[in-house]
């Protein structure tokens, strides 16, 4: 067996890549390997390797520069329907025979499970589809400084009132995954994935506000420019200071399209087997039935080229496909793995692991239709805390944003909170805005709901 | 005392071939002319963990962290490189990357010699070979026996049992080495129980730096189970929350969680060298009412926020934060110390090899006040009692906090009411504690499951606070 391909100077761009995702197979297939001499009755695996860069700077000086490089192996072994797992970032032969004997050794211990056990042979994904998600970029920490810094000085230099910062941050990273199991699937894809951010912060004689903006990208050069990223974070910061409170009332409330995701993934949460199963989601036994109104489609594209949430199969191998969750409204489909479909007496929906791509289709006004629309009530731009309750779907978490008076935004907004419960937040979603274009492998445009309890003075 | 410094050379350095020539050699790459602040840090961590839910042994993990992560310090800037290899080519490997921050030259050389030792908190056997495993899975089916047995309304109960046990040898830049083994165990439960076609959850749980047998003591694994069924039930017969700013009694424990978010990140020594935090500058000034006084203490024997030494090396110690309401201190890693002019506070902290250490909380508390609670609760015409809290978050620029809560109460005419659905907090860090007219006298500490997150690293911590009346906060409810 090879050793790890590994090299600080080369780290960023693989030009070994092959050899790398040949050598993380043959971990995973020692893996299974093991796995069977010890006399598991099924395995399944998974090993990926990660090399990248972090560079930071502040107030236009370097501070980090991080090199970054991580393993990881975690092996299943089934003795019947008992179950169990072990993990390591120690990829060495020696680990691989360590982690999978003491996978073994738990699943000793472990009760049967009628449930448990791999997804079906036939629903692998024997061609997966190259998705396009391996970009690598092979820049210096010199050269990432440079650009960090052109995008915290473009925010730090548009407004005086941009004082202080918290720096502007380069993050890259390339790598390989590779899952197999002992039904003979096994497949890996190499991918990429790159970020800038920058967090500034002002003031003013009300006080100061900090705020952030990023761009996440597969492929380096989709990146939004530097400056672009810097002036946006500026301009949101900007726009907080002098943030009141409000009284405390009912008035409908538009989830601002980078914060909608939070909203969609909370849904997502509710129709994930587990919490099925359970009998632990505000969403049990909606299947069918309208939780949203009419007009509402949600979907996931796991196969979208160059997506930042793409993957060919799920993390039980299981062919991924693009499907609605809800359309017309009306719930299509749970979010399971082969075990919780299992429990539930379905067929996996290939989301071990959780949705790829998530989409909510967008309308056909922006946000300041929106605003105008409303006429009277919150523009939520920031949420707080984790107050969220899955089994009853009560809502209740801190905001901050902007009063909109007369169809047109009044002031910025700050500690207050927002709360109803998810079912009618959903069924009381009015419109959906076509400002789409936020950050993230959440595909959204703002979300105008007509009615919640705001709490303040 | 025993050697920790010996069992972490034995398992970390010698497995590997490695010997303190290597260190040496490493920390003379990483010490170029402009380093003022340079270190190695080696870990090697196993965890187990045992789930149960429908009342069957689910999942059972084993996992093995090991690494080293090598830091370079110049001024403000901060060279970083880590391996899951430890092994001598990766180790200079990684030396000269990190000191790449710098221009290049020669090197100092280093001695290395063991740091002056420390009584460790706890006791450094392995928790993971603490209890027989049969007797781990005992745990999981006599809690879930406890829940289920409580009342006929539960329906799901899920445990989960984790032991962890972490061996760290830290290579300060001046040579000193110095060792510390980490026990780690906890004990969480939750329940679904259901009634009327209405479900509830509760959760309730524990742990400590011990070994397992702390979860038997007292059969309190037991009374976690037993908690976790009273609040589910408890929050069955709920009824909507109220919305607006009233005077709300928090409990004694875990509702200190307030004091986490509203003072504690403020008061990192990294947001306060960069100006970012609503706290700086604010030293001796009043930012509570003088019944507050604020503590971080990370040398508290066992506990699930204390560190022997920290992740840096230095001893960990009693900070006082606030001190009868004027701000008295911040929590401070090497770094920001020396920027700052300051001791290190021995709050130096990090996820792992794998990221770089700052400032961060240990166990922070407040200290006991002088007020009977039951006569805190009489106090109040009409207000807000919360006893159990979920998790919180704080945006240390604007001073905004929020916490929410997961077990509550209405008080009215001194009289503690009707239960009410989880709901929001939301204050101004540092206004809050100005609004503090109450001070009981039952300090307690939370039971030892609390987890902080900040930049994306997650350490162990605790939190502690006496029942306390707080006037104006804001209540995120629906009624």
């Amino acid at each position: 067996m090879k050793t790890a391909p590994d090299s600080y100077e080369n780290k960023v761009l693989d030009p070994n890549m092959l050899e790398q995702q040949a050598f993380i197979q043959q971990v995973v297939e020692d893996l299974l390997k093991e796995a069977r001499r010890l006399g598991a009755d099924a395995a399944e695996a998974a090993a990926s390797q990660d090399a990248g860069l972090s560079v930071n700077v502040r107030l236009g000086e370097l501070e980090t520069v991080e090199y970054t490089r991580d393993n990881n192996l975690g092996i299943t072994v089934y003795f019947g329907k008992r179950k169990g797992s072990a993990n390591t970032s120690d990829l060495s032969p020696q680990a691989i025979r360590e982690t999978v004997g003491a996978a073994c050794d738990i699943a000793r211990y472990t009760t049967d499970d009628p449930y448990s056990g791999l997804a079906d042979a036939g629903l692998m994904a024997v061609d997966p589809p190259d998705l396009d998600l391996y970009h690598p970029w092979p820049i210096d920490p010199a050269a990432a400084a440079e650009m960090a810094m052109r995008c915290e000085e473009a925010g730090r230099g548009y407004d005086a009132r941009i004082h202080n910062s918290e720096g502007a941050s380069l993050n890259t990273v390339a790598g390989i995954h590779v899952y197999g199991n002992s039904q003979g699937f096994i497949g890996g894809y190499p991918s990429s994935r790159h970020s800038l951010s920058c967090a500034l912060i002002g003031r003013d004689d009300s006080g100061m506000q900090r705020d952030y903006w990023y761009g996440t990208a597969r492929d380096p050069s989709r990146l939004t420019p530097a400056e672009e990223i810097g002036v946006t974070a500026a301009q949101r910061t900007l726009a907080r200071l002098g943030a009141r409170r409000l009284p405390t009332q009912s008035a409908p409330v538009i989830f601002r399209a980078d914060v909608a995701p939070s909203l969609l993934r909370t849904f997502v949460g509710a129709i994930r087997g587990g919490a099925l199963y359970r009998r632990a989601s505000f969403l049990l036994d909606m299947l069918d039935r309208q939780i949203f109104p009419s007009f509402v489609r949600i979907h996931e594209n796991p196969l979208l080229r160059g997506g930042l949430s793409s993957s060919p199969f799920d993390n039980e191998g299981v062919a991924t496909s693009a499907k609605n969750l809800v359309s017309d409204g009306i719930l299509r489909s749970y979010v399971l793995d082969s075990y919780s479909a299992r429990k539930l007496g379905m067929q996996t929906t290939a989301n071990a692991g959780g949705v790829h791509n998530l989409a909510i289709e967008s309308g056909e006004r922006g946000l300041s239709d929106l605003v105008r629309e409303m006429d009277r009530g919150l523009v939520v731009t920031e949420m707080m805390g984790q107050g969220v309750n899955r089994v009853t779907g009560d809502f209740s978490r801190g905001a901050a944003g902007f009063w909109v008076e007369g169809g047109e935004i009044a002031y910025p907004v700050e500690e207050i909170t927002i709360a109803g419960n998810l079912r009618d937040i959903f069924m009381g979603l009015s419109a959906v805005g076509n400002d789409t274009d936020i950050p993230g492998s959440v595909r959204t445009g703002s979300w105008l709901i007509d009615q919640m309890t705001i709490a303040g003075d | 005392m025993t050697d920790t410094l010996a069992i972490a050379r034995d398992l970390i350095l010698s497995p590997h071939g490695l010997s303190e020539t290597d260190i040496e050699q490493a920390l003379s790459l990483l010490s170029m002319p402009d380093v003022d602040l340079a270190d190695i840090y080696f870990q090697h961590s196993r965890l187990e963990s045992w789930a149960l839910e429908d009342g069957i042994v689910k999942e059972g993990a084993f996992s093995i962290e090991k690494g080293v992560g090598l830091r370079a310090v110049s001024g403000e800037k901060t060279g970083f490189a880590y391996s899951d290899d430890i092994d001598r080519r990766h180790l200079m490997e990684a030396a000269r990357a990190a000191s790449s921050i710098v221009r290049a030259g020669q090197g100092r050389h280093i001695a290395v010699k063991a740091a002056a030792r420390t009584a460790p908190l706890y006791t450094f056997d392995d928790p993971l070979r603490s209890l027989e495993r049969e007797t781990k899975i005992d745990i999981l089916r006599r809690v879930d026996a406890e829940a289920r047995k409580q009342d006929p309304r539960v329906t799901q109960v899920m445990v989960s049992l984790v032991a962890a046990h972490e061996v760290v040898l830290i290579a300060a830049g001046d040579g000193c080495l110095s060792a510390d083994i980490r026990p780690l165990v906890r004990l969480n439960v939750s329940v679904i129980a259901e009634h009327n076609g209405r479900r509830e959850q509760g959760g309730s749980g524990g742990g400590a730096r011990d070994l397992l047998p702390f979860l038997l003591d007292g059969d309190r694994c037991l009374e976690f189970a037993r908690e976790a069924v009273h609040q589910a039930l408890v929050n069955l017969d709920a009824v909507p929350a109220p919305a607006g700013t009233m005077t709300v009694v928090l409990g004694p424990g875990w509702p200190g969680v307030l004091l986490h978010e509203a003072v504690g990140h403020g008061l990192e020594g990294d947001f306060n060298r960069k100006g970012s935090s609503a706290f700086a500058g604010r030293i001796g000034e009043r930012v509570a009412s003088e019944l507050c006084t604020v503590v971080d203490d990370g040398a508290m024997p066992g506990r699930r926020g204390s560190l022997s030494i920290d992740d840096e090396g230095t001893p960990t110690q009693r900070t006082v934060l606030i001190e009868n309401g004027i701000l008295k201190g911040y929590l401070q890693d090497r770094l920001n110390a020396r920027l700052m002019g300051v001791a290190p506070t021995g709050n130096g902290r990090r996820e792992s090899y794998a990221h770089l250490p700052m400032p961060r909380m240990t166990n922070t508390y407040m200290l006991a006040g002088q007020t009977d609670p039951a006569e805190i609760i009489a106090s109040v015409d009409k207000g807000l009692y919360a006893v159990n809290f979920g998790g919180g978050q704080v945006d240390i620029t604007s001073g905004k906090f929020v916490f929410s809560a997961s077990e509550a109460y209405l008080i009215e005419n001194g009289k503690i009411g009707r239960p009410v659905k989880g709901a929001t907090l939301i204050g101004n860090g540092p206004e809050v504690l100005t609004r503090v007219t109450l001070v009981g006298n039952d300090l307690q500490l939370d039971k030892g499951v609390g987890v902080c997150g900040k930049e994306g690293q997650s350490v162990p911590v605790g939190v502690g606070q006496p029942t306390l009346r707080v006037e104006q906060l804001t209540v995120g409810g629906t009624a």
